[in-house]
C-alpha cells in the first residue's frame, strides 16, 4: 500500500484522521492522507515505513472515535457511594476501583495513568490493561472522586463502580498460590529430572559405581518430598472429596497413580533395589497443574462478565429535593422521590410520570424499535431512554425491585443455575478407575507366582502407564487455545462448555431487530416530489428514529432554512422551509392538517413498513417508508447454519407484522416465527425447549438477556445492551451473521480436536497396559512414554485448525 | 568424583534460593499484570506540565 491510497475515512462530509479517527480541521482536511495533528502524522510515518500498515485493519481499532458523556458523575460523591465502594487508607487518602469502558492498548495506560498530573489531589492511578480496571487514590481534603471521574470521561474511558472488589482480593490470592505451586513443582521437577539422566546413563555394565547410583537416588528422593506435600496437594483433595461423593473424576486415577509410584519409589530407594519413578511423579504433578491454571484462566471471564452486569447497571438519578435537583447513585432512591428525566437519560427507576410528554424508548426492555408516548399517569420502567423533553417521575420502585432489575437478577440466577457440562474427559475418568484397579489386580496376581518383589514393580509400572495425564491436559488445552484462536477473530468465548454445546447443531432462536436487522430505521421508500432539501432542514432538529433515518439516507443533500419547528409528539413535524409550511409525520398527522389530492396515503406496501408523509403548502406532496433494513449477510450465514443442522427460529419483541415480513423474506416458516415477544416470553419460550438439546439465544437487548442466561448457549451480538453481553456465553464483536457461522464451525472443529487428543491419550494408555502387562515397563520407557504422551496432545491442541484467522 | 557428594547440595541450596525468591515475587503479587508494567517504561517519565 503507498501513501496515496491509504485509508483516509470519509464520512458525511468530514474528513476523519487516518491515523486516531477524529475530525480533522478543515485546513489539513484537503491532504491525502489527512492527519488531525503532526503527532499523527508521525505516528503513521513511523507504523507505515515499519511496515505495520495492519495496525489499521486490526479489530481494535474499530469504533474507536472517542466520546466523553458529559456526566458530572456527582452520584460519586454521594455517602451512599463512598460507604458501598471507597476505602479509607492509612493516611487519610481515600481508594478506590473504577471499571473503564474502552481500555485497549498501552497508549490507554498512559493516558489513564496521567490522571494525577489533570486532576490535582489525585496522587496515583494504576490501570490493570487487561480488565480496564483503574485503582484511584486520591486525597479528599484536596479533590473529589467526581472530578476524576469526570477527567477519565473526557478522554473515552466512562467510569463505573467496579463492583467485584472483594470477590477480587479473594481470588488474587487464589492466583498467586497456583503460581506458586506451579513454579516450585517445575524447579522440584526440573532438578529431578537432572538426576534422572544422571541414573539412566549410569545403567548397564560400566556405568556408575553403586555409591554414587545410591546417592543419586536418594537426591531424587529427598527432593520429590516437597512436591508431593504441597504441590500435590489439590489432587489429594480432589480424589478425597470425590471418593466421599462417590463420583469418580479425574483426580481419582491421578492421586492412585501418584502416590502410589511415590511410595514404591521410596521404599525401593531405602532397599536400594528395583525402579523408583520420581521423576516421572514430579513431572506429572507439574504438567497437571499447568493444565489446571490455564482451565482456570479460561473460565475466569464467566465470572468477570457477572461483575461487569452489576458494574453496568444504570447507576444515577437526578432527584427534585425542595426545588433542586441532585445528582444521587440509583441505589439512594427510594419510592416516592420525583427525579427528572432528560433528554436521553435512562429511567433509574419504575415509576409514574407526574409532569411532562415525552417519547420513551423500551427497547432495552422490549425491542420495540418506535418510541412510546408517555403522559402524566402513565408507567415507565427503568432502563428505558427519555427520548424527548424533560419528564419528572415518581419513583415507585427502584434497584432490584424494579423490573429490568429482575431481569438481571434472572440473568444471575440462570447463571449460576446452569449445570456445569461434565466434562467428556472427566466422565471418561470416572469409568477409568475401575478398570486401572482391575488390570493393577489382574498383574499383581498374574506375577505373584513368578516373583511377588516384581509383581509389586510390575503392577506400579501399569498404575503410572495409565495415568490418565494426557487425557487430563487434552481437553483444557484445546479449548483454551481454541478460545484464544477466536478471541482473534472478534468472537469472545467465556467458557469451554459453551464451544462443547455449540459443536452439537439444536434449536437456535435469533432476535430480529439488531440481530438479523441493522438496529437502524432506514428509508425504504420514497415517491414524489423532490423536497428532500425542506425535510431534511425540519429533520435534523429532531432526534427521533425517522429523522436520523432521513438524515442518514440523504447525506448529499443540503438542507433549506427553515425557521418555527414545531414538534407533535407522536405525530411528527411542522415548520417553514424555504418559505414555505412543511408538514412531515405520520399519516393520521398529516392528514389532519393537509389535504391529499394525489391519494399518496393510501398507496405503499404497508405491513412491515413504518409510513411518512410529507405535505408543503397544505397539500401531500411525498410519500416515505421506513424499515429496519435486514443484514447484508443474514440470508448467507442463516443457509450456512441451516445446513449445519440447526433448526432456527425468529423470537422477536417488534411488530407481529414486522417480524412476519422479515421472517417470510428469510426463509422462516410462519411457525418458527414469533413477534411481540415480552422478555419474560422469550425466557418461557427457551425454558420450554430446553431439555430438548442445545437450545442457542442470539440476541442484542435487556429483553434478550435473561433468555439468553437461560439458553444453553446465549450469544450475544454487537451494539447490544451490556446486561446482555455480560449474559451471554459468546460474544461477537464483529457486526454481522458471519461470525456466528464461525463460532459453530469452530466449535464443531474444537470438539473435533477434544475427542482426537481423547483418543490419542486412551491409545498411548492401552499400549502402556500392555506393556505393563508383559512386564516389559522399565522407569525409563515410563519416563519416556508420559511425556511423549503429553506433548502429541499438546501439539494436536496446538496445531489444529479451530477458528482460522480472520484474513483482512 | 567424589566432589559431587558436595557440589550437589551446593547446587540444590542455589535452586532453593531461587525458588524461594520466586516464591516471594509471586505472593508479593509481581505476576498479578503481566501485561501492564511491560508497557510502563515506555513511557516518558518526564513530566508534562499541565496546559492552562
Amino acid at each position: 500500500m503507498s501513501v496515496a491510497d491509504a485509508p483516509g475515512v470519509r464520512a458525511k462530509e468530514v474528513v476523519l484522521c487516518t491515523h486516531c479517527g477524529l475530525d480533522v480541521p478543515a485546513a489539513l482536511a484537503e491532504q491525502k492522507p489527512a492527519f488531525c495533528c503532526s503527532g499523527c502524522r508521525m505516528a503513521y510515518t513511523v507504523l507505515h515505513d515499519a511496515g505495520l500498515e495492519r495496525y489499521y485493519d486490526m479489530p481494535e481499532r474499530r469504533g474507536l472515535a472517542v466520546s466523553a458523556s458529559g456526566r458530572a458523575f456527582e452520584e460519586f460523591d454521594h455517602e451512599a457511594f463512598h460507604l458501598l465502594w471507597v476505602r479509607r487508607r492509612e493516611d487519610g487518602q481515600l481508594e478506590t476501583e473504577l471499571y473503564l469502558e474502552g481500555v485497549h492498548c498501552a497508549s490507554c495506560v498512559w493516558l489513564v495513568e496521567r490522571t494525577p498530573l489533570a486532576v490535582p489531589g489525585v496522587s496515583a492511578a494504576e490501570l490493570d490493561l487487561s480488565r480496564g480496571i483503574v485503582r484511584l487514590t486520591w486525597s479528599p481534603e484536596s479533590t473529589t472522586l467526581s472530578s476524576a471521574a469526570r477527567f477519565l470521561d473526557t478522554l473515552g474511558y466512562r467510569p463505573h463502580p467496579f463492583r467485584g472488589q472483594r470477590a477480587d482480593a479473594l481470588r488474587r490470592k487464589e492466583d498467586r498460590e497456583a503460581l506458586v505451586m506451579i513454579g516450585v513443582a517445575g524447579a522440584i521437577s526440573m532438578n529431578v529430572m537432572l538426576a534422572a539422566v544422571a541414573i539412566y546413563s549410569g545403567w548397564g555394565p560400566g556405568g556408575m559405581d553403586a555409591a554414587y547410583m545410591r546417592y543419586f537416588r536418594w537426591i531424587s528422593m529427598v527432593l520429590s518430598v516437597p512436591t508431593m506435600i504441597w504441590p500435590a496437594r489439590p489432587f489429594y483433595r480432589g480424589a478425597l472429596s470425590s471418593w466421599r461423593a462417590r463420583a469418580f473424576h479425574m483426580d481419582v486415577p491421578i492421586a492412585i497413580a501418584i502416590t502410589g509410584a511415590f511410595v514404591h519409589g521410596v521404599v525401593n530407594t531405602f532397599r536400594d533395589a528395583g525402579p523408583i519413578y520420581f521423576d516421572g511423579v514430579t513431572t506429572l504433578v507439574f504438567l497437571l497443574l499447568c493444565g489446571r491454571f490455564l482451565q482456570t484462566r479460561a473460565q475466569r471471564a464467566a465470572v468477570d462478565s457477572a461483575e461487569l452486569l452489576h458494574a453496568l447497571s444504570p447507576s444515577i438519578a437526578r432527584v427534585i429535593e425542595n426545588g433542586e435537583v441532585r445528582e444521587v447513585p440509583s441505589e439512594a432512591l427510594v419510592p416516592g422521590m420525583i427525579i427528572e428525566v432528560r433528554h436521553g437519560d435512562a429511567l433509574a427507576g419504575d415509576g409514574v410520570v407526574v409532569e411532562g410528554r415525552s417519547e420513551i424508548d423500551k427497547a432495552l426492555l422490549t425491542g420495540e424499535s418506535v418510541p412510546q408516548l408517555v403522559s402524566p399517569g402513565d408507567e415507565v420502567f427503568a432502563g428505558t431512554i427519555n427520548r424527548g423533553p424533560t419528564l419528572h417521575v415518581r419513583i415507585e420502585s427502584a434497584g432490584e425491585t424494579t423490573r429490568v432489575g429482575q431481569i438481571l437478577r434472572e440473568v444471575e440466577r440462570s447463571a449460576s443455575r446452569r449445570a456445569p457440562v461434565v466434562r467428556t474427559a472427566d466422565a471418561l475418568a470416572g469409568r477409568f478407575v475401575g478398570v486401572v484397579l482391575g488390570l493393577a489386580a489382574l498383574t499383581l496376581w498374574r506375577w505373584w507366582s513368578v516373583d511377588p518383589a516384581r509383581a509389586v514393580d510390575h503392577t506400579i509400572a501399569l498404575m503410572i502407564a495409565t495415568c490418565p495425564c494426557a487425557l487430563a491436559l487434552a481437553t483444557p488445552l484445546a479449548i483454551t487455545v481454541a478460545i484464544g484462536r477466536a478471541a482473534r477473530r472478534g468472537i469472545l468465548v467465556k467458557g469451554g462448555d459453551a464451544l462443547e454445546a455449540l459443536a452439537k447443531p439444536g434449536i437456535m432462536l435469533l432476535d430480529k431487530t439488531g440481530t438479523l436487522t441493522e438496529g437502524r430505521t432506514s428509508l425504504a421508500e420514497w415517491e414524489g416530489d423532490d423536497v428532500r432539501a425542506e425535510v431534511l432542514a425540519l429533520e435534523r432538529h429532531s432526534s427521533h428514529p425517522i429523522a436520523a433515518g432521513f438524515v442518514a439516507a440523504w447525506p448529499g443533500v443540503t438542507p433549506a432554512e427553515c425557521a418555527d419547528v414545531r414538534s407533535t409528539i407522536g405525530g411528527g413535524l411542522e415548520g417553514r422551509a424555504a418559505g414555505r409550511d412543511v408538514i412531515v409525520g405520520a399519516p393520521a398527522f398529516v392528514l389532519a392538517r393537509a389535504a391529499d389530492p394525489r391519494g399518496l396515503a393510501s398507496r405503499g406496501s404497508g405491513g412491515a413498513h413504518t409510513p411518512v408523509l410529507v405535505a408543503v403548502d397544505g397539500a401531500v406532496v411525498a410519500r416515505a417508508a421506513f424499515r429496519d433494513a435486514v443484514r447484508a449477510d443474514a440470508p448467507e450465514a442463516l443457509a450456512a447454519l441451516r445446513s449445519q443442522g440447526w433448526t432456527l427460529q425468529l423470537l422477536s419483541g417488534d411488530d407481529p407484522a414486522v417480524v412476519a415480513s422479515v421472517g417470510e423474506q428469510l426463509g422462516f416458516a410462519p411457525q418458527d416465527r414469533r413477534g411481540g415477544a415480552s422478555p419474560e416470553d422469550k425466557l418461557t419460550a427457551v425454558e420450554a425447549l430446553s431439555g430438548k438439546g442445545t437450545v442457542v439465544m442470539v440476541g442484542d437487548g435487556v429483553n434478550d438477556a435473561a433468555a439468553i442466561a437461560r439458553a444453553t448457549v446465549g450469544v450475544g451480538v454487537k451494539g447490544g445492551a451490556e446486561a446482555c453481553l455480560a449474559a451471554a456465553d459468546v460474544f461477537l464483536s464483529t457486526p454481522g451473521l458471519a461470525p456466528l457461522v464461525a463460532l459453530t464451525q469452530g466449535a464443531t472443529r474444537t470438539l473435533g480436536i477434544i475427542r482426537l487428543g481423547i483418543m490419542i491419550s486412551i491409545l498411548y494408555n492401552l499400549l502402556g497396559v500392555v506393556l505393563a502387562f508383559q512386564g516389559l515397563i522399565n522407569p525409563l520407557v515410563a519416563a519416556v512414554m508420559m511425556p511423549t504422551s503429553s506433548i502429541t496432545v499438546v501439539w494436536i491442541a496446538w496445531r489444529g485448525r479451530t477458528f482460522e484467522e480472520a484474513r483482512p | 568424583m567424589s566432589v559431587i557428594y558436595i557440589v550437589l547440595p551446593l547446587a540444590l541450596i542455589v535452586v532453593a534460593i531461587a525458588v524461594g525468591a520466586y516464591v516471594w515475587a509471586a505472593r508479593s503479587g509481581q505476576f498479578d499484570d503481566t501485561k501492564t508494567p511491560a508497557i510502563r517504561p515506555l513511557i516518558d517519565d518526564d513530566e508534562v506540565r499541565r496546559e492552562d
